[in-house]
This record gives structure tokens, C-alpha cells and sequence, in this order.
């Protein structure tokens, strides 16, 4: 399974949850399959879903879903102590590593080689990280998402990519949709 | 009231719930403050742009925020001021200490001073420098002004503001 399959087997659990979305092809990926007000797709700025996430899942009630990447969350590495010791238990943070930069041409990221990412949340603290097959991505987030316990999830898949169109929404749009839709569930 | 009661206290008027810091031996008095302050939420951050991402959630979470950082920090934050910030028309008020300035010991230090207001020139970014301590009076106005506007705006301090080293 490449990111776009899990992406796929995982909307029916997330459309209408809370999602921060990595910069490039996990951004038009997500718009493509499953364009949502709920979504707030990152045009810019790699290596900062993860931090975006837990700003909005520490600023309010819903829960928030950061769909990140290996080679970003390799890119702003210091986020991993900072989520860790600023526990949002309404925070969930999706790191599908594919062990390489897919947006740019699928280079390789040392988290498909010597380094693993799991290992490194726990060691900056993260308290409650699962490391899961693609596979099994959907389980692991029903249960992620039925507890309330911050939680960090590695999943390992496959490197890949399909043809997707760029994003053309404007970011103002993008941001303020979510901000609205976000502020009416919070009631 | 000191300068450093006098920025936090600002910073709580204008319902500022969420900062985020990267500190400097200048901003170390700011900082202790914010820290023990019960009105905001204090998160320090292990490099500037991580913070200025977690601000940009915060509000996106309906709760303002600020970022206290150095300026030598501005070369690590430029693409995400540009690409987030602004992009997305989001407010940051920047408390940033002006390292290199009259009184400065470091010369490393003036390297990145010669290019502060340069750069915050060419972002764009409404800049405002403290020198004397009655600067302070103007912390709520540019409050005020950055939550207008919702642009990132940057407050400079420097040396003789918080009389020497
Ligand atoms: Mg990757």
C-alpha cells in the first residue's frame, strides 16, 4: 500500500474529524479524494503540520488530526519533545512514513533506513505511540480516536505516488472555512 | 510596574491565551513571566518556526497568540512568515530582541543586526523599535493594531530598552 491507499481507506473514519494536512502530494491527495471543510491543507511551510496540529488541538475542544510525513516530521524534528511535553489529549499525530520525500521524487529519508520514528516519539516522550502496517492504519485509528489519549501514529507503507491536480483554493478560504466549521462544533 | 510586568500584562489584556518561546539572555526577565503567568498557556519552542506553527494552530483554534524570540531568529523564520503567516493572513505579534545594537558585547551578534530591519523591510512585516523604556506605552496599541490586520508584526527590542546586558 502507498500513502494515497491509506489515505483512501481512511476517510470513512476522519471525513468529518479535524485534519492538518502535510505540505505537497498528502495535501492534493486528501483534496482530491475527500475535499472537506474540516480540512486544512498546508500549501507551504514543510515540516510544520505536526506543530499547526497541536496549536489547534491545544487552542480548543475537537479533536485535531495531523497527517504528517517522515521526511517532515525528520525536516522539524524538535516538535516530537514539544508535543510530548505539551500532552493535547484531543491530538492525534499521523506520520505515514514511506521512507522517502514523496513529493519531491521519492528520494529516501533515513526513516527508511537505520532510523525509526516510533523509537524517536518515545524517546522525546511521547507517551502513547503504535507503530503500525499500512494495513492495519484504520484499526489503529478507530481506536485513536475512540480513546482520549494523545496519540502518535507511525504508519509504514510503501513509497508511491498517483497524478493528482495541485491545490488552487485560495488559502484564505482553505484557512477560514476551517476556522468556522471548527468554532460552530466547539459550540 | 516593570517593563516585564508591564509587556505580559499587555499581552493579557488582549486576550493573548498562547505563547510561545525561544529564549535570549535579553527576553530571560519576559519569559519568567509569561511562564508563571495563570492566564497564558507558555510553550517553549525548540526553533522558532516550530513556534510560529504552533501559533498559526492557536488561532486557527480561536486563541490568540504571540512568539518572544531573538532576532537572529528571523533567518530561520522566513519562508514560514511567508508561506503561513502571511499566506493564510494570519496575526503574530513578534517580541523580538534586538541583538546587536549599541552595548552589544557579542560582534557575532551585529552580523545579523545589520540585516534585521532589512529583512523585516523586505517580508513586509509593520515594524516597531523599542529604545527607551516609555516605547513600551505603544505594546497595546501594536496589539491592537496586529489583531486588525492579521499580519505577523514585529516589536524590536533592543539594548538601551532593556537597559544593557
Ligand atoms: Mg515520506
Amino acid at each position: 500500500m502507498i500513502r494515497s491507499d491509506v489515505l483512501k481507506e481512511l476517510i470513512p473514519v476522519i471525513s468529518d474529524q479535524f485534519i492538518v494536512c502535510n505540505i505537497g502530494l498528502p495535501s492534493q491527495e486528501l483534496h482530491l479524494l475527500d475535499d472537506q471543510p474540516t480540512n486544512f491543507y498546508m500549501l507551504g511551510t514543510m515540516g510544520l503540520a505536526s506543530s499547526i496540529g497541536l496549536g489547534v488541538a491545544l487552542a480548543q475542544k475537537e479533536k485535531v488530526i495531523a497527517i504528517d510525513g517522515d521526511g517532515s516530521v525528520l525536516t522539524n524534528f524538535g516538535t516530537l519533545p514539544t508535543i510530548a511535553n505539551n500532552v493535547a489529549d484531543n491530538f492525534i499525530l499521523l506520520i505515514i512514513d514511506n521512507g522517502s520525500y514523496g513529493s519531491t521524487g521519492d528520494q529516501p529519508t533515513y526513516a527508511g533506513k537505520k532510523t525509526s520514528l516510533a523509537a524517536v516519539a518515545r524517546a522525546c516522550g511521547c507517551e502513547n505511540v503504535v507503530e503500525c502496517r499500512a494495513e492495519d492504519t484504520v484499526e489503529v485509528m478507530k481506536e485513536a480516536l475512540a480513546g482520549d489519549k494523545m496519540t502518535i501514529i507511525v504508519c509504514k507503507c510503501e513509497s508511491g505516488n498517483i497524478p493528482v491536480p495541485v491545490i488552487t483554493k485560495d488559502p484564505v478560504v482553505i484557512r477560514d472555512r476551517f476556522m468556522t466549521t471548527l468554532a460552530a462544533r466547539n459550540g | 510596574m516593570s517593563v516585564n510586568d508591564k509587556i505580559v500584562s499587555d499581552l493579557v489584556a488582549n486576550q493573548i491565551e498562547l505563547v510561545t518561546t525561544v529564549p535570549c539572555k535579553q527576553l530571560a526577565g519576559v519569559i519568567d513571566i509569561v511562564e508563571a503567568s495563570k492566564d497564558i498557556y507558555h510553550i517553549p519552542a525548540n526553533k522558532e518556526d516550530e513556534g510560529i506553527g504552533i501559533c498559526a494552530g492557536a488561532f486557527m483554534g480561536g486563541k490568540r497568540s504571540a512568539i518572544i524570540m531573538q532576532n537572529t531568529a528571523l533567518g530561520v523564520v522566513v519562508n514560514t512568515l511567508v508561506t503561513l503567516t502571511q499566506f493564510y493572513r494570519m496575526p503574530l505579534p513578534m517580541l523580538i530582541s534586538y541583538r546587536g545594537e549599541l552595548g552589544e558585547p557579542v560582534a557575532c551578534q551585529v552580523e545579523m543586526a545589520v540585516h534585521t530591519k532589512a529583512l523585516l523591510n523586505q517580508l513586509q512585516i509593520p515594524t516597531y523599535h523599542f529604545h527607551r523604556e516609555e516605547d513600551v506605552e505603544e505594546l497595546d496599541k501594536i496589539l491592537k493594531y496586529t489583531f486588525m490586520c492579521n499580519k505577523p508584526v514585529a516589536i524590536l527590542t533592543d539594548a538601551s530598552f532593556w537597559k544593557g546586558y
